[in-house]
């Protein structure tokens, strides 16, 4: 007589640990086989492209610091690009080393996140503590850079808001000179574990063909094999001047995506040196009176500069019509803003292209047949945050 | 990397009476296709190997309540390949259904989803259209321009009911949208006296 059998459902989240934030997950069940997972997303959204489209260009900055959380400057990056594109401004070669040095800063936060949480949902506490505390030091850069350790607001449409504090530099460099052995200890606590490695390795595999059809960019689609980095292949700022490797996968499983993620922390340190070696000296914003605030010390004896700050900081600079995409290499993916103007001072309609929604999405395809306990450490090697994907 | 004048031409070419236009504009293709031809269009460029548009990067819309077609579906497309973008434009009418391109890209499947769920354009043969990133029965369609930015509805944990409720937005004050006049251009009627 044949066994009958039935699916079980179970909700997973919105409130668990392991979701990385709120994620609702229902999966079927056939004993601890996943069958179908159906993400329910959108608890954390927030209408950032409503509230964007009621916002001048200079107001809506802040919008793109909390989307993804842990790298808040790589999403302004991505906006100011945009902007500078329609109105064709120059940025100063200073403003533009600052703001890839940020970015790589960024990049090393969002990793450092990845990784050791990852490892903490696959049973491993130490890295998680390890790797905090670095977080901490750069968020302390972040802070003294832009006022906030999280929400910098810093990156303008033709530079930055303020020039690095004195110091600043060597402080950075200080840091590049110790954290490689940061991430020695690190690996030297992961690459070689046994556990680690029975818990990534061959899980939530993605061949090259499925990466590109599902949208992967970032370390999803590097880790299959697909060497394709934007700040390579499309270099926006000074990124051309850099010289870095590229890391790719192999087999496109959890493990080899944690591979690149460790590598692409060390390229990243490596052009924060590169970045430090050569700061030029110079402005740190466009000169264009129009769209970019007049200094606080004019201010007090100019008429024309009063008017002018005035101006900026209540109706903001007008963006000529105009219909972009741009996209920038941000920690998970490939970012990207899709931005109307209609020559007035608020876009007309900005779209944000966030990386984890399309890797979020092929959670189904890449958890059907692997083990309950595999949700985790999927879920942790496909670098989701909700800011991002819920908009 | 492929030149963007001849894939331009290339497209112009085999799909000649499919465009109504292309433009280069920040080196990116603009085109504007029908709605009829979207999903033959898209499959073309995903395979023909002068274009290897592999991969779906974006679907969004754009509302437009004063035209009388009033939205614009913008597909983006990237090729690793040839190292180019292209934005696939259509034109769709309220309440028209367009042919959903999930099969051809089964990242559309989401895409679509929140399209629906912003704008609420239906999809043809979407094998799954929900809505996705708004609230369980919620009602609207937010990314119109004619919803109001305050919403219509606030949430709120009662201590009465021991429950989440749902009651109608109550603000102390409105969301205000100032009118800058610009200075330099001098105001409306001094606009009105120049152009005359």
């Amino acid at each position: 007589m044949a066994k009958e059998t039935k699916t079980l459902n179970l909700n997973f989240g919105p409130q668990h640990p392991a979701a990385h934030g709120v994620l609702r997950l229902i999966l079927q069940l056939d004993g601890e086989i996943v069958e179908k997972a159906d993400p329910h997303i959108g608890l954390l959204h927030r209408g950032t492209e409503k509230l964007i489209e009621n916002k001048t260009y200079t107001q809506a900055v802040p919008y793109f610091d909390r989307l993804d959380y842990v790298a808040p400057m790589n999403q302004e990056h991505a906006f100011a690009l945009a902007i500078e594109k329609i109105l064709k401004i120059e940025v100063p070669i200073r403003a533009q080393y600052i703001r890839v040095m940020f970015c790589e800063i960024g990049r090393i936060l969002s990793h450092i996140l990845n990784v050791t949480t990852q490892a903490m949902d696959v049973g491993a506490l130490t890295p998680t503590l390890w790797g905090f505390e670095e977080r901490e030091i750069l968020m302390g850069f972040y802070e003294k850079v832009s006022g906030s350790r999280l929400h910098a607001n810093y990156f303008r449409a033709g530079g930055v808001h303020q020039d690095l504090p004195k110091g600043l530099d060597k402080e950075i460099g200080e840091f590049c000179e110790r954290f490689p052995k940061i991430i020695n200890d690190l690996e030297l606590l992961l690459t070689d574990n046994r556990i680690f490695k029975q818990r990534n390795v061959d899980i939530g595999v993605v061949s090259k063909q499925d990466a590109l059809d599902y949208s992967f960019s970032g370390v999803m689609l590097r880790g299959s094999g697909v060497p394709w980095d934007l700040r390579k292949s499309q270099p926006y700022d000074c990124y051309e001047q850099f010289e870095f490797k590229i890391p790719v996968g192999k087999n496109g499983d959890c493990y080899d995506r944690y591979l690149c993620r460790i590598e692409e922390m060390k390229e990243s340190v490596n052009i924060i040196n590169q970045c430090l070696a050569n700061l030029p000296v110079g402005p740190i914003k466009t000169d264009d009176g129009k769209i970019s605030p007049p200094p606080k010390k004019e201010i007090k004896q100019s008429m024309e500069a009063l008017i002018h700050h005035f101006k900026l900081y209540t109706e903001g600079y007008r963006v000529d019509k105009d219909e972009i995409y741009t996209a920038v290499e941000a920690p998970k993916g490939e970012f990207g803003v899709y931005l109307i103007s209609d020559g007035s001072s608020k876009p007309y309609k900005c779209k944000i292209r966030a990386p984890g929604f399309s890797h979020l999405q092929a959670m189904d395809y890449l958890i059907k047949g692997h083990m309950l306990a595999d949700v985790p450490a999927v879920l942790g090697s496909m670098d989701i945050v909700f800011g991002e994907v819920d908009r | 990397m492929q030149n963007i004048q001849d894939l331009e031409k290339i497209l112009n070419s085999e799909l000649n009476t499919k465009i109504k236009s292309s433009l280069i504009k920040h080196n990116q293709i603009y085109l504007k296709i029908d709605e009829t031809d979207l999903t033959e269009v898209i499959l073309f460029l995903k395979t023909n190997s002068k274009t290897k548009f592999r991969q779906l990067i974006d679907i969004t819309a754009v509302d437009f309540p004063e035209n009388e077609i009033r939205f614009k579906l913008v597909y983006l497309l990237l090729s690793h390949e040839f190292n180019q973008r292209i934005i696939v434009e259509i034109d769709v009418k309220e309440k028209e259904i367009v042919g959903s391109i999930t099969s051809i890209f089964p990242a559309a499947n989401w895409m679509e989803r929140e399209v629906f769920d912003m704008y609420g354009i239906d999809f043809k043969d979407h094998p799954d259209l929900r809505r996705i990133l708004t609230d369980y029965g919620f009602k609207g369609h937010p990314l119109r321009k004619d919803f109001p930015l305050t919403g219509h509805n606030e949430v709120r944990y009662s201590h009465e009911n021991k429950k989440v409720i749902y009651e109608p937005v109550k603000l102390e004050q409105n969301y205000r949208n100032f009118d800058y006049e610009s200075p330099w251009e001098g105001t409306k009627y001094i606009k009105e006296q120049t152009k005359e």
